[in-house]
């Protein structure tokens, strides 16, 4: 058969475009021309096993992840698992969590060790890893509902903070959520913490027992869903504003406990078009839309 | 786990169980009504980005293609990269305006997903494969068959619907593979029940049981006789032509006897057809002359001592002169093998140079259906009509196609004169293959075309994602305009 991974460049002829499977990364590397395709060229070599290394693990990647083990062996494996371990007493939650984030970081990892670039990204369906030389920044443009882009704001990322992921998570997603939020966008230090953090933020936003909310067990949408039979939201009817303030409470309650204990940087919380932000850089990062953006951007759903 | 309305998707190997009416961990496959789709995304752009098709090649630049332009001096969209309208009711992915001399053309252009399809291969080779009718198997799995055999060429016919959906998932997979393989110019190894292990490239010489085919036969045994009596007249005495077929012998034919070439008391196994031709002379093979011999002498029997003579000069050759003996007749009429003289060797060096290059050839044959159809023009039926006026031409990957005589829009396509790389799969299994119909704008509105969904052929010209490739010279443009009269050939056979 044809090789399974699609490599190729993006209609614009600058963005590397990684396909295999589930995995769906847009790259975009920043410095001189040798070296971006010095970067390009390991970035696609080391992808062309990456999903096999996680189908390898697969079973144990959907278990609930435990202190105590067992432990996966490939790298990517624990980078998904190390994301999510800090959770594991307080929440349910599987590696498969941060398994976006965690390939989004081997790819740049991979591509950061091979070339020197000024900056880089791997966005994987909007779970980003960056790469900032010192003076380098990213303009992050975000979008409230991914179903229906359209930038709410965009975040400025420089290389003075330490965020280098960032990752956004929501009922509306491609995955499931156990919450009603509409997104959670995240920026952390590495693209396999934020990826965790929005998922457990994200099914933290939610109104217990509400009965406008639609909820069905995973395993009947999706047999294999290491969500097993908990309930997933499908369909968020009216909410009231009380309601909307009471689901969005839940979810900065837990976000604020995350930034203080150092596992992310800032939250941003959407909810029918409410949103509330967590952290100290917020004010920093998270820019009104309508600020002409001052470089390059990436679209981020 | 999966209860039985879910399938499995085999895609990848995250192998997702898939409900009814849901789509696997890619949101790119999904489960429609039981069997497993790939699932289109509504704009053609994104359906672009997503499949990786259709943007530049990013390894091997200028030997892979996988884009969606043959440049010329004009240029022609063909359908490789352009996805497909899977259930195919809409409009398909890329309908073209150009203007070709004045004249307003339109190319629809679509990759179409064919279950009903196969390859038909003919293997340059006098070797025996296997008997007619038997299978063809492909990774343990049946694949196909073999069918009639051609004058020097053994053919088989694989894939068809059959094998493809109609067996057990695993023949399914085989199947698909073997012609995607075959499509894409890739080597496929491919054993034929109780027959040979043939290893099949379009476009390359086959290998059967591990012997690369070099040359066809110039002509049966009867054929090579004649063809070469008059270079043998005088530098010997008897010349034996070893063919499964019809294996010739010198001194008896209809040549031998114009020439004079006196009688040599010769006595040959197998049946005698006509003076010096005779068939089945030995069991099928891949030894001499296609036969199953080693050794030349095993088909002849004693030489009549009424007629021959000892010192009698006897040449025995194979119909592609890759296998020859010299003998000469002892006092007691025995052959005894000696050094091909060089009077002789000329002869048997002129029977090779007269042999074309074996090659294997691969035709891809497709069914356009009313859903593919359906995404040319609201009233599929018209498009098979203009196709069978000649109005609209059928051209697979830019490279010219024959349209079979009769009902639908069923063609042949030569792969090795088409793009590399311009066949893709679904799992359903089916094969993916690019095919566009050319015609004028006023004959797509005519039979009703999707004229708003008609653009100009800047709007790809202006894009990044196309590949530009020289249009091969061995083709017909594929924008010369259709002609208007039933009479006119419409494609290169």
């Amino acid at each position: 058969m044809r090789q399974r991974a699609q490599i190729g460049f993006l209609p614009d002829g600058r963005r590397l475009h990684l396909h295999d499977g589930p995995i769906d990364l847009i790259v975009e590397a920043f410095g001189s021309p040798s070296e971006i395709a010095a970067a390009y060229r390991v970035a696609a070599e080391r992808f062309v096993t990456v999903l096999d290394e996680l189908c390898g693990e697969l079973p144990l990647l959907r278990q609930p992840a435990r202190k105590d083990g067992p432990f996966p062996v490939r790298v990517i494996a624990r980078r998904m698992f190390e994301a999510v371990a800090p959770y594991c007493e307080r929440t349910f939650i599987t590696p498969m969590a941060a398994v976006a984030g965690a390939v989004a970081e081997e790819i740049l990892g991979t591509m950061t060790s091979a070339a020197n670039l000024s900056r880089a990204y791997v966005n994987n369906g909007g779970d980003v890893a960056l790469h900032l030389s010192p003076g380098e920044h990213f303009v992050a443009g975000m979008v409230e509902r991914p179903d229906c882009p359209s930038l709410f704001g965009t975040a400025v990322l420089d290389s003075m903070q330490p965020v280098r992921g960032i990752a956004t998570s929501g009922w509306r997603g491609r995955s499931f959520s156990l919450g009603i939020a509409d997104a959670v966008t995240v920026l952390a230090d590495r693209a396999a913490m934020a990826d965790a953090a929005a998922t457990i933020i994200a099914n933290a936003v939610d109104l217990p027992g509400h009965p406008g909310v639609v909820r069905v067990p995973a395993c009947d949408l999706a047999p294999d869903s290491d969500l097993g039979d908990r309930l997933v939201t499908q369909e968020v009817g009216e909410l009231s504003s009380a309601e909307i303030t009471a689901a969005l409470d839940a979810g900065v309650f837990l976000a604020q406990s995350l930034l203080s204990e150092g596992f992310i940087g800032s939250a941003a919380l959407h909810l029918r078009g409410n949103t509330r932000i967590v952290g100290a850089t917020a004010e920093q990062c998270f820019v009104a839309a309508s600020k002409p953006a001052q470089s390059r951007s990436l679209i981020h759903a | 786990m999966p209860e039985d309305d879910a399938i499995r998707c085999d895609a990848c190997p995250v192998l997702c169980y898939i409900k009814p009416g849901r789509t696997g961990a890619c949101d790119r496959y999904g489960n429609d009504n039981g069997q497993l789709v790939r699932i289109d995304p509504h704009v053609v752009l994104d359906r672009a980005v997503t499949r990786g098709d259709s943007v530049v090649p990013f390894l091997d630049r200028d030997r892979e293609w996988d884009g969606s332009i043959v440049a010329g001096p004009e240029n022609f969209v063909t359908a490789i990269g352009a996805g497909t309208r899977y259930p195919d009711y809409k409009p398909a992915p890329f309908i073209i305006s150009s203007v070709v001399q004045g004249v307003d053309m339109v190319t629809v252009v679509t990759e179409g997903i064919f279950s009903y399809c196969g390859v038909k291969v003919k293997i340059d080779t006098d070797r025996h494969l296997g008997p007619e009718t038997n299978t063809v198997r492909a990774q343990g799995e049946p694949v196909g068959h073999v069918t009639t055999s051609e004058y020097g060429s053994q053919m088989l016919s694989l894939g068809g619907v059959r094998h493809l959906t109609g067996g057990s998932r695993q023949e399914g997979t085989a199947t698909c593979e073997t012609l995607l393989n075959l499509c894409n110019r890739k080597p496929v190894e491919l054993t034929i029940d109780e027959g040979a292990t043939v290893i099949v490239q379009a476009g390359k010489p086959p290998i059967v049981d591990g012997t690369r085919e070099e040359r066809m036969r110039v002509g049966c045994g009867s054929a090579t006789i004649g063809m070469f009596a008059k270079q043998w007249f005088g530098k010997v005495d008897e010349v034996v032509v070893v063919d499964d077929h019809i294996t010739g012998v010198l001194s008896e034919h209809q040549a031998g006897k114009l020439l004079g070439v006196p009688e040599t008391g010769i006595k040959m196994k197998g049946r005698r057809s006509t003076p010096g031709r005779y068939f089945r002379v030995a069991e099928p093979g891949t030894a001499w002359g296609g036969t199953n011999i080693e050794d030349p002498l095993s088909i002849l029997q004693n030489f009549n001592p009424k007629i021959a003579w000892p010192k009698l000069r006897l040449l025995m050759v194979s119909t592609t002169g890759e296998h020859y003996a010299y003998f000469e007749l002892n006092e007691t009429l025995q052959p005894v093998e000696r050094e091909l003289p060089d009077s002789l060797s000329e002869s048997v060096a002129r029977i090779k140079e007269n042999c074309e290059p074996a090659l294997s050839t691969a035709l891809f044959m497709g069914g356009a259906g009313g859903s593919l159809r359906a995404g040319v023009t609201e009233n599929p039926v018209r498009l098979t009509h203009s196709v069978r006026d000649a109005l609209t031409s059928v051209t697979c990957g830019g490279a010219p196609v024959y349209v079979w005589p009769g009902g639908g829009i069923t063609f042949m396509v030569d792969v090795t004169r088409m793009p590399e790389n311009a066949f893709g799969y679904v799992p359903t299994p089916a094969l993916v293959a690019p095919i566009e119909f050319t015609l004028k704008i006023k004959d797509y509105a005519t039979l009703g075309g999707y004229m708003d969904h008609v653009r100009p052929l800047e709007f790809i010209m202006q894009g990044e994602g196309r590949r530009h490739l020289s249009a091969r010279p061995e083709n017909p443009w594929p924008l010369a305009q259709p002609k208007a009269s039933k009479s006119d050939p419409r494609s290169d056979p």
